[in-house]
């Protein structure tokens, strides 16, 4: 069995421990060692974006990060989207608009779509599918998606009236 | 036209399992995990197609980590025999062939072997030190090649044309000799694939009390257990199902590739064992639609009127028997009432991997062609596109060539619908650019579904099903319980059930779901309700044909109960209350979908962009609007990428060269305007509440609607799918160069 790597990070806010192989993905290890499987596996080259996570403030497709990398990074994982109890503007319009089927590159979505609302108030649509261009979705033909975005805009934008 | 006021059916509740799915919490195939679980990874054919001479497995087995490796000879032994899979009868050597190759490899990617080992990691290195030695053979690509007597045999003494059929009406030389003008085309189709974004997985246990259980993401958990059945020649019996949430279909998951070799490793190793595909695996090894070669001729009078048709349908089968030719014929004129015409279907085996069903399987192909040569008689004889479909479209009453005779249908409707929509004749606004029509039919299917109801004694129910859920139909499903029941939908608690749990359902498909498990969940709720009338006639003591049930309140005379007050007094009554009911529907009504789309084409570049796309589609009864609403565009932007980029890109070797998502390009945000959806609803009477199911007609129109505004745009007429860039570049010089010699 090859020798394993200590890994120091944070994940969504808290410190979190693992050991893995240098060869592991971060993908990898979210789901196989950390046991979070929210971050899915669509094709593990970094074409469908359902493996999406904020990697020290950048989005990143986490099949092609390797674990090591994750060493002394902050990591947010759509496990860590919901505020508590409540469900963040965004995963509430993805579900009162209908945005997603059968919800596989929802989470890939969300979390992408976040980075974007969180340094951009009010994006057009053109920006919109700009953005999320590199996340795949093959079930809604993005119009719904691009529809809870925007409905997640508005209502983000209010709540920051208050 | 379903005029009939409903207090749940056609509102947009959020779906039960929403939290979940937005949350990560939901668990796919991939997500599942047991104690002592085994990776497995499977060695695949290098070559399109060879004869396995040997194959070593020592070095392989040897390795650490390694717990066991399989090939075909570790099918326990059976007789051959035919043996059903659910889509028609074939033989058993074919139904463990494509799962683990035989003697031959068929396609590239053909699995060939299997490694089970304590990692992932650990399971794809060994199964590289696997030695086979192949003796490659020529392969054949395409069904006209592989017709030809000098073609490579797939299947030995076997020809290449596994089958054939031939539908006839009326004398379709007459009617041809009838009309005024005929025009005939020859169309080509690439293979596509389904694209769903979760990769095919399975884990499976076989138990030390000889029981299997297999966890995985499928569109028909019984087909699992069936097909794992036959393939391993065990009684259904020792086989349980426990469907995970699925990561998308469009009928790509319902045929087994890992379930039965996944179940296999775990038999010689006592433990779990899990197996997930690569996306190249997908790509390469599960069934994609059929590529295809057509030959559509139509012919119509001065009026209009068309008087004959004949098709020539050729389909790639793969590797194994069974393209979806037949729907392919079923559909291919049944848009039109035509009074002569002649289809005949060819199911072709070649070097590439077994399609399967695609949503609408056959029918997209055979559109394509028919509503090109459909739009090309309406330019030559000067009518109206819509006009010219009008005329002739299919009614109630219609007979389809191959023979049925079709009930109410919303063809008229939909043509109608596309007609008064504003974007008909909303201006084009620019140079090349063009706007072009199309409509397309798919059958639906019935088939059986099981469901039962337990009342809660808080006046909630749970409900059990079978069907997976691929896009919301947990909802669509307990919103028809709900409407009977007259409580709100969040009051039915709606679980998708293992195989030992719930009776026989069959698959999530055919657009069948939310028609046939939605009518039995209906029926269960009646089943309920008639139960929970006698109770309350024995609380007064009246005869149980006395009490009266409407918007969920039982009353008889001055006397009334509420669904709920008489749910917490059934204890009391004769204990608890389960409603349950088995359907089989005869009554499977056909859609009608149809688009407009304006498209403008860089004459630069051969890019075509979508600028605006309208998709109608008579659904029946919209039981959730939104998630007809997506069907629709979903469909439609499947149809979109099949129109203008997807495509199997062979070598001459039968390698796929493009198998990832980079290079098989699908639609992406960035590639689309809103899909403008257009509901129509001409009700089915043969459902409760009129659905015929909204999953696939959408994908039939979208490929000749834009073939159609390509050719307005360009004065070109593709026939050739896609219509890539530089296929359409290619036909342009094709066509200035052509004008330039008729020129001179």
């Amino acid at each position: 069995m090859p020798s394993q790597t200590h890994v120091t990070t944070t994940i969504n806010g808290e410190p979190v421990q693992f050991l893995c192989e240098p060869r592991q993905s971060l993908l990898e290890c979210l789901r196989d060692i950390l046991g979070m499987t929210g971050t899915k596996e669509g094709c593990n080259d970094g074409n469908c974006g359902a493996c999406t996570v904020v990697f020290d403030g950048r989005i990143v497709t986490s099949c092609l990060v390797l674990g090591v990398e994750a060493q002394g990074k902050e990591i947010s994982t759509i496990e860590g989207i919901a505020r508590g109890n409540r469900l963040h503007p965004l995963q509430q319009a993805f579900l009162e608009n209908a945005a997603l089927q059968c919800g596989i590159c929802t989470p890939g979505f969300i979390v992408a779509a976040k980075a974007l609302l969180d340094q951009e108030r009010e994006p057009s649509e053109e920006r919109i599918r700009f953005w999320l261009a590199n996340n795949l979705c093959r079930c809604t033909g993005y119009d719904k998606i691009v529809r809870a975005v925007e409905q997640a805009a508005a209502v983000s934008k209010q709540e920051a009236a208050r | 036209m379903s005029a009939k006021a409903y207090s749940v059916i056609g509102t947009r509740p959020i779906r039960h399992d929403g939290a979940d799915k937005v949350t990560g919490r939901a668990l796919y195939g991939a997500d599942f995990t047991a104690a002592g679980l085994l990776h497995g990874a499977i060695l695949r054919s290098p070559h399109a197609h060879a004869r396995i001479k040997r194959i070593d497995i020592s070095r392989a087995l040897a390795y650490p980590g390694v717990k066991a490796v399989i090939t075909s000879a570790d099918f326990p032994e059976a007789a051959e025999r035919t043996v059903d899979m659910g889509e028609g009868d074939t033989p058993l050597s074919y139904a463990r062939g494509n799962v683990l190759a035989i003697d031959k490899a068929l396609y590239r990617g053909h699995a060939v072997a299997a490694v089970a080992a304590a990692s992932l990691h650990v399971a794809e290195e060994a199964a590289a030190l696997i030695e086979v030695e192949y003796e490659p053979l020529g392969c054949v690509l395409t069904a006209p090649e592989a017709m030809l007597e000098t073609a490579p045999q797939l299947h030995e003494g076997k020809s290449n044309l596994a089958s054939q059929f031939q539908h006839v009406l009326g004398d379709a030389a007459k009617g041809f000799a009838e009309a005024d003008v005929v025009v005939e085309r020859e169309f080509n189709t690439a293979t596509v694939h389904q694209g769903y974004i979760e990769p095919h997985n399975a884990t499976a246990l076989w138990n030390n009390d000889g029981r299997v259980h297999i966890w995985c993401s499928t569109q028909g958990s019984f087909v699992v257990r069936d097909c794992t059945a036959i393939i391993l020649d065990i009684p259904v019996s020792q086989v349980k199902v426990t469907p995970m949430e699925i990561g998308g279909g469009f009928g790509g998951k319902i045929p087994v590739y890992l379930e039965p070799v996944a179940a296999l490793l775990s038999k010689k190793t006592g433990r779990p064992v899990k197996i997930v595909m690569t996306r190249k695996d997908c790509f390469e090894a599960t069934g994609p639609t059929p590529g295809s070669f057509m030959r559509v001729k139509i012919g119509a009078m001065k009026d209009g009127r068309i008087t004959a048709a004949q098709a020539y349908l050729a389909f790639e089968a793969g590797a194994y028997p069974g393209a979806m030719v037949g729907p392919a014929g079923m559909t291919v004129f049944a848009a039109y009432d035509i009074p002569n015409a002649v289809i005949d279907g060819f199911d072709v085996v070649v070097n590439k991997p077994s399609t399967a069903a695609y949503r609408a399987p056959g029918a997209p192909n055979a559109a394509f062609a028919t509503e090109s040569v459909i739009d090309e008689l309406a330019q030559k004889l000067g009518i109206d596109p819509l006009e010219f479909r009008l005329k002739n479209a299919a009614k109630e009453g219609t007979r389809r060539v191959d023979g049925p005779k079709f009930r109410r249908i919303g063809c008229v409707e939909v043509l109608e619908a596309m007609k008064n929509h504003p974007h008909y004749s909303a201006p084009l606004g620019g140079p090349n650019r063009g706007r072009g029509v199309a409509i397309g039919f798919w059958f639906n299917v019935g088939l059986q579904s099981s469901a039962t109801l337990n009342v809660n004694a808080d006046g909630t129910v749970n409900l059990v099903e079978g069907s997976t859920d691929i896009g919301g139909t947990r909802t669509s499903i307990a919103m028809q319980a709900a409407e009977v029941l007259g409580i709100p939908v969040a009051d039915v608690n709606p679980s998708v059930v293992d195989t030992d749990t719930v009776g026989f359902t069959a698959v999530t498909g055919g657009s069948r779901t939310t028609f046939a498990t939605g009518w039995a969940a209906y029926e269960a709720a009646q089943d309920v309700v008639r139960q929970m009338k006698e109770r309350a006639a024995k609380l007064w003591e009246i005869d149980a044909t006395a009490v009266s049930f409407d918007a969920g309140v039982f009353t008889s005379g001055e006397r009334k109960l509420t669904f709920k007050e008489l749910a917490d007094r059934l204890p009391a009554t004769g204990g608890p209350i389960v409603g349950r009911a088995t359907v089989n529907p005869p009554g499977v009504g056909g859609s009608f979908a149809g688009n407009i789309v304006d498209v403008e084409v860089d004459p630069e570049t051969g890019k075509t962009s979508i600028l605006r796309f309208t998709a109608v589609q008579d659904v029946g009864k919209a039981i959730h609007p939104s998630y007809v609403e997506g069907q629709i565009q979903g469909g439609s932007v499947q149809g979109i990428g099949w129109a203008l980029n997807e495509e199997y890109y062979m070598g001459a070797d039968g390698t796929m060269m493009n198998s990832s998502f980079l290079d098989y390009r699908m639609p992406t945000a960035l590639d689309l305007p809103m899909i403008d959806t257009c509901i129509v609803e001409v009700a089915n009477p043969g459902h409760p509440f009129g659905v015929r199911g909204v999953g696939e007609a959408n994908i039939v129109p979208p490929t000749p609607a834009i073939a159609n505004a390509i050719q307005r745009a360009t004065g070109v007429r593709m026939t050739r799918l896609p219509m890539s860039p530089p296929a359409i570049m290619e036909a342009l010089w094709r066509e200035s160069s052509s004008q330039r010699s008729s020129g001179n």
